[in-house]
């Protein structure tokens, strides 16, 4: 198979996964399907599924350099976008679902509870960079597009802090992806310490 | 799956007269429910608990009081006449649902056991048996609480008419991610202080430890009354979610009532206190 397959058929595979699944998740919250909480049930799926595409686009460059997979990494831009995709399905969900838009109570939510903040700050950052991904931009940012795009570790892990916040008592699951990530960022470590 | 589900029979009790909140459809009343011993997720409850015992069951009433007693599985259902309570079950996590309980009073219990001067609160306890409840066993299912899962009332709380120890719910025993046999129901408090599967209940002098309390004291209080002005550090308590019919598309936010609406029987148990400072 050639790269060019390759690649094809690993963005089909993504396309296909992250799509059924959230659809699949809707179509059944809308049903009255999804237990008795539908609105926690999608909140949960979208927002855990969020992080998840977003460590999954973080494995892509440090898999590329260990076994030399260089189209892999024509692969990364369509997770990254399914994670801001995931991510703004699950803000509009907490608007209309979970606050039922209500305005007032929206934003009061994200200005007192700091785990609500930090989740929008987490997804301000992936906006920034779901926006500025078309290539044309890419190409007219020039070297600032690389500065701009390693806010995504700062994305994450506040996404990371937002699930660990969130949590009542049972902190094992967001533990696990903290660890996950500080593995992921030690692959970056020459990014964080050179000037 | 060819798990067998828990069996709940038909229990014979007088039934509330009226109704007016649309109830939580049953279905939703045993499938959403947080009962850490059986796990943390809502569904975890209805699928780890179908195999659980209750016959043989035994509650022990003791501490300070003229007559202690132990109750056996059938006296449970037997030593009170048993009546529906319609009640809006609040939970601190911000939704609710609106519940058909079966039980007796708590006051009917205290009245038989005759508590003495002494006794200023009533401690409860839930059953302890790792073998058959999988959160006890391992801190990951149960969620990193030390058990047994205890709770605390005040005794003039305990001997409010809307108190109440329930067996059943929807006309029939509880099943076991409801609490069964026995659950204690306190209506304008947030959910977590209605402790289920009651073994132990003493009647004590000190306030007693309570499970939240301990976890986490600075969101979970003793009191726990509903109450919309006093936020939870991570939401707001000022509305709710009322769980009933319909699915993502329902429009089914309430504001949150104090004392989730029973502040007629129950706000002067609270006159003199300042209830930011006792949430």
């Amino acid at each position: 198979m050639s790269n060019q397959h390759k690649i094809w058929l690993l963005k089909l595979i993504i396309h296909l996964f992250s799509m059924g699944l959230i659809s699949l998740t809707y179509f059944n919250a809308l049903n009255d399907n999804l237990g008795a909480d539908p609105v926690e049930a999608v909140l949960h799926f979208t927002g855990i599924g969020a992080i998840n595409l977003l460590l999954l686009s973080l494995v892509i460059s440090p898999l590329v350099r260990q076994w030399k997979l260089s189209w892999l990494m024509q692969v990364r831009r369509l997770l990254g976008l399914y994670a801001f995709f995931y991510a703004l399905c699950h803000v509009l969900s907490f608007w209309a679902f979970e606050i039922q838009f209500n305005v007032s109570l929206f934003f009061e939510e994200i200005i007192e509870r700091p785990y609500i903040t930090v989740g929008l700050v987490s997804f301000m950052l992936l906006m920034a960079l779901a926006i500025t991904s078309w290539s044309k931009i890419k190409r007219k940012m020039g070297k600032s597009w690389q500065k701009l795009h390693n806010w995504v570790y700062l994305a994450i892990t506040l996404a990371v802090i937002h699930f660990y916040w969130s949590v009542k008592s049972d902190l094992t699951e967001p533990l696990i992806y903290f660890i996950i990530l500080v593995v992921l960022l030690s692959f970056r470590k020459n990014k964080f310490i050179r000037k | 799956s060819n798990k067998k589900t828990f069996e709940t029979s038909p229990l014979k009790y007088q039934a509330a007269s009226s109704i007016a909140d649309t109830l939580t459809p049953e279905a939703k009343v045993i499938s959403h429910n947080n009962f850490y011993e059986f796990g943390t997720a809502k569904n975890d409850p209805a699928e780890n608990a179908q195999s659980f015992k209750v016959d043989p069951w035994t509650l022990e009433i003791s501490g300070e009081c003229e007559k202690p007693i132990t109750l056996n599985y059938d006296d449970l259902f037997t030593t009170f006449d048993l009546q529906e309570r319609i009640y809006r079950f609040r939970c601190v996590e911000a939704w609710s649902m609106v519940i058909p309980w079966i039980g007796f009073q708590l006051s009917e219990l205290l009245k038989k056991v005759q508590p003495t001067s002494r006794a200023k609160y009533v401690a409860f306890e839930t059953l302890f048996d790792p073998q058959q409840m999988p959160g006890q066993k391992s801190r990951r299912i149960g969620g990193g609480i030390d058990y047994p899962y205890v709770e605390g009332l005040r005794i003039d709380e305990a001997q409010n008419p809307l108190t109440l120890l329930s067996v059943g719910l929807y006309g029939k025993t509880l099943p076991p991610q409801n609490g069964a046999p026995i659950r204690l129901v306190v209506p304008w408090k947030y959910g977590f202080k209605s402790i289920k599967s009651i073994v132990k209940i003493k009647l004590v002098e000190k306030m007693p430890p309570t499970t939240w309390n301990i976890l986490a004291p600075n969101e979970y209080g003793f009191y726990a009354n509903v109450n919309p002005q006093v936020d939870h550090p991570r939401w707001s308590q000022a509305s709710e979610r009322r769980i009933t019919t319909g699915g993502l598309l329902a429009r089914n936010r309430v504001a949150t009532l104090p004392f989730n609406g029973y502040g007629e029987q129950v706000a002067h148990l609270y006159k003199s206190m300042d209830l930011r400072k006792f949430y």
